[in-house]
């Protein structure tokens, strides 16, 4: 009896999901309410993965959508070549139907370029002083999108188009609302392993290295590793974020990757707390509600964003949810799950 | 048998020469002491020997291998701990946490073991705690384990520096004035309490300390630093009796038994 107690969040999650999934298979629910259910998700793994860096171990990092843009690309380029008839190879690489197994490991191949990316801006960064940081994060995020603006085959400034051929290929084969589950799945997972991260002795050392730095080393943590582990971890999780941020939409081009978009990870980490992942997922949530409220007022969007934050950082400045999780404010939750 | 073994170290920070030509050779199991008035360079000492500055000139032998030159934390896994002037626990972190977090030297597991949780992780996990747990004890906090530092009264995080900093099973303790800060009856705590560590836990330590009613009560051997030169070493009765030190002190702050 215990037992299932404890795992009811588990089994209500489950059921949550397979509930979304069934309505959405059924058409229960249109393609309005699961694109934006799908956005929510997205958001939820760029915020987490941003928390990582910015959050827990209390460095600035500013470009994190250039680790999108990577995954996203990469994801794209590949699905598209293997699965679809296309400019770059003609004839798909791979036979079409094999998409519905592959689809997952080519947005986790998206997400391990990322962090590559990541590592090569992480090395430098950490050597030096640790506001260098934010301002090499910025640098980099433009690097990244003027490259990407400047590379012909791949679309350029234009764009690259071709997943939702990809995602044709699967439902052909079956059908089933792929993205929604893919997604879905991947948001679980990304909280799951910062999770257990954060929760390990290993992975604590970085929230010792933004509470004293000098102490962290001293007490035999590695810390320029802990870093460039923790930037690689974050910049390869931005990089699944984007890779079915891509697929979502069907297409990708540079312009949804810029220093604004970044802003937008900002937003949602700061808004939730230093340190909190159970804030960075409500935070996301709400911010995608947000988002999608203020959409007829176009360029009203990036003034009310900022006066948010403003007031927040007036406020309440520790956020949402400060380094506490839901527990810490609703101690019954506890009967209700436990974390392993 | 000679633990630490220090020649010629020189430290200078643009003009100033902090430390000149430092000699030491601390023998294994002794209690030593490093005193001087403000600025003498006593810290920066400690900070060459954890490997927080590269020496200018010079070597730091400890334990048969040369140490300049490596990281802090390389420094530390060899087996020197230490604790700071000010007070540096991880404050928003438990007391248990941060004993539990300075263990990452023989953690062995890392990214993939705490994300896929393997057997290793949960049998390292599970054995950092109960060694904290028994350190704690040992050291009478264990009923502070679940506290936050910064809500312990001073003399209470100073034990649990040092309880954090002998966790990593170190060699050499490094304490860099342990008696800053604290109350008269904390200090004769401290006393007590640092002779009871020498004696329990087979270390060899060496302290800077302002205190001379510390200094000389615990230290065998002493050694004194003025603007980064040594000017007189000896035992308690010896440099009581140094007529530099006792000008080096009335310069700065008068009454070495202050
Ligand atoms: N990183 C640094 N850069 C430049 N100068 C430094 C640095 N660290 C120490 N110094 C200088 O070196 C000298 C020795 O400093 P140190 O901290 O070692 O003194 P101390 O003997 O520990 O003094 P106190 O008793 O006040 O703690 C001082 O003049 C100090 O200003
Ligand atoms: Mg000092």
């Amino acid at each position: 009896m215990e037992k299932i107690r404890q795992n009811l969040f588990i089994v209500s999650l489950g059921a949550g999901v397979l509930v979304i999934l069934l309505l959405a298979a059924t058409g229960a629910i249109d393609l309005y309410v699961q694109t934006f259910i799908m956005f929510m998700g997205v958001n939820i793994i760029f915020a987490t993965s941003l928390s990582i860096v910015n959050g827990y171990m209390g460095e600035f990092s500013c470009g994190h959508a250039g680790f999108m843009a990577v995954g996203a690309y990469v994801a794209s380029v590949l699905t598209v070549i293997m699965f679809t008839p296309n400019k770059l190879t003609g004839v798909p690489l791979l036979p079409p139907s094999l998409s519905i197994v592959l689809f997952p490991v080519i947005i986790l191949i998206g997400g391990v370029v990322a962090a590559f990316a990541g590592l090569l801006v992480a090395i430098p960064s950490f050597k030096t002083r640790d506001d260098y940081l934010a301002i090499i994060t910025i640098a980099v995020n433009f690097i990244i999108v003027t490259l990407i603006n400047n590379m012909a085959v791949i679309g350029g400034s234009r764009g690259f188009m071709g997943m939702r051929k990809v995602i044709y290929t699967m439902t052909d084969v079956f059908q089933f609302p792929y993205m929604l589950f893919w997604v879905i799945t991947f948001a679980i997972f990304t909280v799951f392993i910062i999770r257990r991260f954060v929760s390990s002795i290993y992975g604590k050392g970085i929230i010792a290295i933004k509470q004293d730095e000098v102490a962290a080393e001293i007490m035999s943590i590695d810390t320029n590793k802990m870093k460039l582990v923790a930037f690689m971890l974050s910049s390869g999780l931005a990089g699944v974020a984007g890779g079915l941020f891509a697929h979502v939409i069907g297409y990708v081009n540079p312009g949804s990757f810029s220093i604004l978009k970044s802003t937008e990870a900002l937003v949602m980490v700061y808004m939730a707390g230093m340190g909190s992942l159970g804030g960075s997922v409500i935070s996301a949530i709400l911010f995608t509600l947000l988002l999608e409220l203020l959409r007829p007022f176009q360029i009203l969007k990036w003034v009310i964003i900022p006066l948010l934050l403003i007031l927040l950082m007036q406020f309440r400045p520790e956020g949402l949810m400060g380094d506490k999780e839901l527990p810490d404010f609703f101690p019954k939750l506890k009967k209700f799950y436990k974390f392993k | 048998m000679s633990l630490l073994k220090i020649t010629n170290l020189v430290q200078r920070f643009g003009g100033l020469t902090a430390v000149s030509e430092f000699q030491a050779d601390i023998q294994e199991g002794t209690l030593n002491g490093l005193i001087g008035p403000n600025g003498a360079g006593k810290t920066t000492i400690f900070n060459l020997i954890s490997g927080f500055y590269v020496p200018t000139e010079g070597t730091i032998e400890f334990d048969g291998t040369i140490i300049n030159g490596k990281k802090p934390h390389e420094v530390t896994a060899l087996g020197i701990g230490r604790t700071f002037q000010n007070i540096r626990l991880w404050h928003d972190m438990t007391v248990l946490d941060n004993i539990r977090l300075s263990q990452h030297y023989h953690l062995q597991y890392s990214l993939s073991g705490a994300i896929f949780r393997s057997r290793q992780y949960y049998k390292r996990e599970q054995e950092i705690k109960e060694e904290a747990l028994k350190l704690l004890d040992i050291f009478g906090l264990k009923d502070k384990a679940d506290e936050f530092p910064k809500n312990l009264p001073y003399g209470i995080q100073r034990r649990v520096e040092i309880a954090r900093a002998l966790s990593v099973q170190p060699k050499l303790l490094l304490l860099d004035e342990p008696a800053a800060g604290l109350s008269s009856t904390d200090v004769v705590d401290l006393i007590d309490h640092i002779k009871w560590i020498h004696e329990n836990f087979d270390i060899t330590i060496l302290m800077i300390e302002h205190q001379m009613q510390v200094i000389m009560n615990l230290c065998e051997h002493i050694k004194v630093l003025d603007f980064g030169k040594t000017i007189a070493e000896g035992n308690p009765e010896e440099i009581q009796k140094n007529p530099q030190v006792i000008k080096a002190y009335l310069g700065d702050e008068g009454d070495i038994y202050a």
